[in-house]
């Protein structure tokens, strides 16, 4: 392996701006290293060498020529294949969409260009991000580098193990209920939910639009930061995305000091239910913070029992309706049934075709919610247990300036073990999806190694807006972690064979 | 239901209460749609004024148009609404391919504004007030043309194409709450409330308002119960009646088709129904239930509209002169007497004339044109009066050739097919079709010694006193210039000779 892919993002762009390496030079190494893993590991759903070696030249040219570029011009990325692109197809891990090239850039894509990042490729997801594992997409599951037997978490496994297995430094991943901070978790990575409205989703495919939320995938808190700086801010195209600025996350991750920081930790989600050395981890780090001057309390957050059964209503309602549009008319898969093609047949002939089985089963769940005379038992109750949820954090908050819990209950699972069981693969996203249903920003941070010698991790949430809260704390444990261990976490994950 | 079928109208009134209720979709003329910023254009080439949002290409999102949003609030205002604090968005959930989204934005339980009320007089000279109970924001379909099969219809065509650029066109959609106690009045009711809206948006500035174009769409609820009933019989609901002399007649129809099933014991089947402007008659569309499922939810895709108060109450002081004031004023300025003034309300005319006169016209000419001549036309060809292709300029134009003595009414009323047919204004006609009045006299006089020759003992009747005697050689003269004779100079002329004699 080049020594190059596994240096992290923030050592890459020192390089690049001193000259040492090119963007070209770097881009290629990342493109040898998938073209060397990725059968094994199918992070990708879609390589573009071409695309990227194309912006890597003219970063280099614009470099040689003396312009003033971002810090992260030259450092190439990944990007999640459920954010539109013009120039490589865009699927979302579903067959309605195989083959699709957008006509537009989403605003996060558009702004990485600007930035001078070339895009390695699109990474694999479960179908329209439902999921938790990478098993629903249509596509075939991504592997987890740390046991390829084990999924890399879901929906955006496809980040995670690029990220892990040194095939991108930093990628783009999105986060409705956790389908950035689990796939984090089990691959040692960084994984951010920034707030709410703090990055652009136009381009991004919904799911449930008032949980979306795009945010950096890296191996370092620092990378995140550099990350989320780049990606986010106000865009006309989303009226929901906040009109003013959160500040720079690189200056709260370089300035990391948990000292006086009051960390609430969340009384539900820790204890019973949590695997016993996922728990462990997560206590010696708070006894890290402790001996940092942090101050450790406890909160309770009662409603938060009925988390997972509010997420789901809520998300497969919205999603029910933001997947209407997937009818054959305008773009994407058509199928014709045998005798009299109506419209009706050839929607419903799509759409059967073309979705799979977790889709459908959203669907038709949402569909129910809404229904007139259900709508007030189920969509109307969840946006109850939402205010209620809301009102926790609230109160948790005057508490603490931030809160923690492991990021999920049990280290990586293996194939399979929950493919036929949605309920429990659901379950997997109780500490992840309170921070989506109240809009808050969550990182999770690797947190040492469990059984099986899989990686564990730690969440931490924040108010609405103080995502810096997060690269400070998040920051401050990685250092600590790395005095302790001698290295960051993901130098103990392993090479991989090299394929020829 | 075939004509004879239907109860005779006085007898369904005798018989039964009509309810009615009026849903009128305004098309706004914002520059640009919605929530996009495709131009917002009627009649451009199919799917040209189209992008990734408004054909609903996965990722992307929509962001209001604040100057629809202004419209609105206008429209709000105008109509005495309340206007909402937290005015939310909802998607109403139904699959349809000129859906771009298969849900369209709209508004549900929370409208930009709610309970107003319009005062609206019928060519009787009754008035009475409708409540409006919401006016909300929403996004146009795209257009389905249908092709092949015979009805234009989606079922039996062979095909069918989707226009897009509609999609996403701003619309309010103003609701009446059910309208009582207008009797045998309620089709004209119908028709007198559209033309109200008609005015009000129009003279608001915020639509086109030309039904022909769809820029104003009636869909007419009908329902009736016996007297004395309190329950409220079933309705159906009359889609797209796109003038208003049709909503008069649909409304009508329904009345005497629903009173007909009534008598008879069978029960109305609530639906939406179909007007067929050419029959006179209204046919099934698809059933409709108090409970039709869109599965509305608040859409999540945009924050409320909560315009401040200041915004609001800038927007009411800009509102310009209500339709009553300012048929008050017009009419005083005109000068028409109070019977003269009604029929030009009730023909709906008061924009051709104020146009008419304001380029120059004589209001009683102007009047005279548009409730006389124009509106025969209008009615020989089962047309509102509007859809004719004929402007004020032009009506004055041609006030003026005939005050001008260049043409006489039979001219005139020749050039107006003219200018009907497209030809140009009355001007050009006159100088393209050498249709001007002769008063050359060489001209009159070879002609009146040709009709002289056939009637000798004329010039002598004069010369008597006796000028009756004048008309048949006018006539002749005129028939043989194929009317271009200046009657009054043939007149004077005649006069001239016999006093020569």
């Amino acid at each position: 392996m080049s020594e190059l892919t596994r240096k992290s993002a923030s050592e890459l762009a020192g390089l690049l701006q001193s000259g040492e390496i090119s963007s070209v030079e770097l881009t290629q190494a990342h493109l040898d290293r998938t073209a060397a893993v990725d059968e094994q590991v199918h992070s990708y759903l879609h390589v573009g060498p071409t695309a990227a070696l194309a912006a890597a030249t003219e970063i280099d040219k614009r470099r040689a020529a003396g312009e003033k570029l971002h810090p992260l011009a030259g450092v190439p990325i990944a990007v999640k294949d459920n954010l539109t692109t013009t120039d490589a197809p865009t699927t979302s891990g579903s067959k309605i969409l195989e083959g699709w090239m957008p006509q537009y850039d989403a605003t996060v894509v558009k702004k990485l260009r600007a930035a001078g990042m070339p895009i390695l490729g699109k990474t694999n997801l479960d179908e329209f991000a439902m999921g938790s594992s990478t098993e629903f997409s249509a596509y075939g599951p991504s592997k987890n580098p740390w046991d390829l037997n084990r999924i890399p978490g879901g929906s955006g496994g496809g980040s995670s193990s690029a990220v892990s297995s040194f095939q991108a430094p930093l990628a783009i991943g999105s986060d409705t209920g956790g389908s950035i901070r689990y796939p984090a978790f089990v691959t040692g990575t960084v994984g951010i939910k920034p707030t709410y409205g703090a990055i652009s989703r136009y381009g991004l495919i919904a799911l449930a639009s008032s949980l979306d939320q795009i945010g950096p995938v890296a191996r370092n808190v620092l990378d995140a930061a550099l990350l989320q700086d780049v990606i986010a801010g106000h865009d006309p195209h989303d009226s929901t995305s906040l009109p003013e600025s959160l500040g720079s996350m690189t200056n709260a991750a370089q300035n990391a000091d948990v000292k006086g920081m009051r960390i609430g930790v969340i009384k539900q989600l820790t204890g019973e239910g949590f695997q016993p050395e996922v728990s462990a981890r997560f206590s010696e780090s708070l006894e890290l913070l402790k001996n940092a001057g942090a101050e450790i309390v406890e909160v309770s957050c009662p409603s938060f029992e009925y988390a997972i059964a509010a997420y789901y209503l809520i998300l497969p309602a919205e999603a029910s309706s933001n997947l209407a549009k997937f009818d054959s008319v305008r773009f994407g898969l058509r199928v014709t049934p045998e005798g009299t093609p109506t419209i009706e047949r050839v929607m419903a002939a799509t759409r059967e075709a073309g979705f799979g089985p977790e889709v459908k089963r959203r669907i038709i769940l949402g569909t129910y919610a809404l229904s007139s005379g259900h709508y007030e038992a189920y969509y109307g109750a969840a946006q109850k247990v939402r205010t209620l949820i809301q009102r926790d954090f609230n109160a948790a908050f005057e508490k603490a300036d931030v809160l923690v819990s492991p990021t999920a209950p049990a280290t990586a699972f293996r194939f399979g073990e929950k493919v036929s069981d949605p309920l429990a693969m659901y379950l997997n996203d109780i500490a992840t999806i309170p921070a989506n249903l109240a809009g808050i920003p969550g990182i999770s941070i690797p947190n040492g190694i469990a059984e099986n010698n899989m990686p564990s991790g730690i969440q931490f949430l924040a108010p609405a807006r103080e995502d810096a809260r997060l690269y400070r704390v998040g920051s401050a444990l990685e250092k600590m972690h790395e005095d302790l261990w001698g290295k960051n976490m993901m130098a103990f994950a392993p090479e991989l064979e090299v394929s020829n | 239901m075939a004509k004879d079928e239907l109860m005779n109208y006085e007898k369904a009134l005798e018989q039964f209460e009509v309810v009615i209720g009026l849903e009128v979709h305004v098309e706004l003329n914002t520059n640009t749609k919605m929530f996009c910023g495709c131009r917002n254009e009627f009649g451009d080439e199919p799917n040209t004024n189209v992008c990734p949002i408004c054909i609903g290409l996965p990722g992307t999102l929509p962001a209001v148009n604040k100057s629809a949003v202004e419209s609105s609030i206008k429209i709000g205002l105008a109509l005495g609404c309340e206007i909402a604090a937290n005015g939310r968005f909802a998607r109403k959930n139904y699959f349809y391919p000129d859906l771009a989204k298969n849900f369209q934005t709209s508004q549900y339980d929370e409208p930009i504004a709610f309970e107003g009320a319009l005062d609206v007089e019928v060519p009787s000279g009754n008035s009475f007030k409708v409540q409006i109970e919401r006016a909300h924001m929403e996004e146009d379909a795209g257009k389905l043309t249908h092709v092949g099969g015979t009805t234009g219809r989606i079922q039996g065509a062979e095909y069918s194409l989707v226009d897009y650029n509609r999609a996403g066109v701003p619309l309010v959609e103003i609701v009446t709450k059910p309208i009582y106690g207008a009797g045998a009045e309620a089709p004209e009711l119908a028709a007198a409330y559209v033309r109200l809206i008609r005015e009000i948006v129009k003279g608001l500035g915020v639509s086109e308002a030309k039904m022909e174009r769809g820029n104003v769409r009636c869909d007419a609820n009908v329902s009736l119960r016996p007297h004395g009933q309190e329950k409220l019989g079933t309705r159906t609901e009359t889609k797209n009646v796109n003038s208003l002399r049709s909503i008069e007649r649909a409304v009508r129809y329904e009345i005497q088709r629903q009173a007909a099933l009534l008598a008879k014991g069978t029960s109305i089947v609530q639906e939406t129904r179909h007007w067929h402007e050419d029959k006179g008659a209204t046919s099934a569309g698809r059933p409709k239930s108090d409970t039709d499922d869109y599965r509305f939810f608040p859409e999540p895709d945009l924050v409320p509209v909560q315009p401040s108060k200041t915004w609001i109450e800038e927007l009411r002081s800009s509102l310009p002169e209500q339709p009553a004031e300012r048929r008050k004023r017009v009419q005083s300025e005109w000068g028409f007497a109070d019977l003269e003034f009604r029929d030009v309300v009730n023909a709906g005319l008061l924009d051709q004339i104020e146009e008419t006169v304001k380029a120059g016209a004589k209001p009683q000419a102007a009047r005279k044109w548009w409730t006389g001549e124009i509106s025969r036309i209008a009615n020989s060809q089962e047309k509102d009066i509007f859809e004719l292709e004929i402007s004020g300029q032009h009506v004055a134009e041609l006030a003026s050739l005939v005050d001008a003595g260049k043409l006489n009414d039979r001219l005139a009323r020749e050039v107006l097919t003219y200018v009907l047919e497209g030809e140009g204004s009355p001007a050009e006609i006159v100088a393209k079709r050498g249709l001007e009045v002769v008063s050359d006299d060489g001209a009159l006089i070879a002609a009146i010694e040709a009709a002289l020759a056939k009637q000798p003992d004329v010039l002598d009747a004069i010369a008597e006193g006796r000028m009756q005697a004048a008309g048949a050689v006018i006539g002749a003269v005129m028939q043989a210039m194929k009317g271009s004779a200046d009657a009054g100079r043939v007149r004077e002329l005649l006069i001239e000779m016999a006093n020569k004699k």
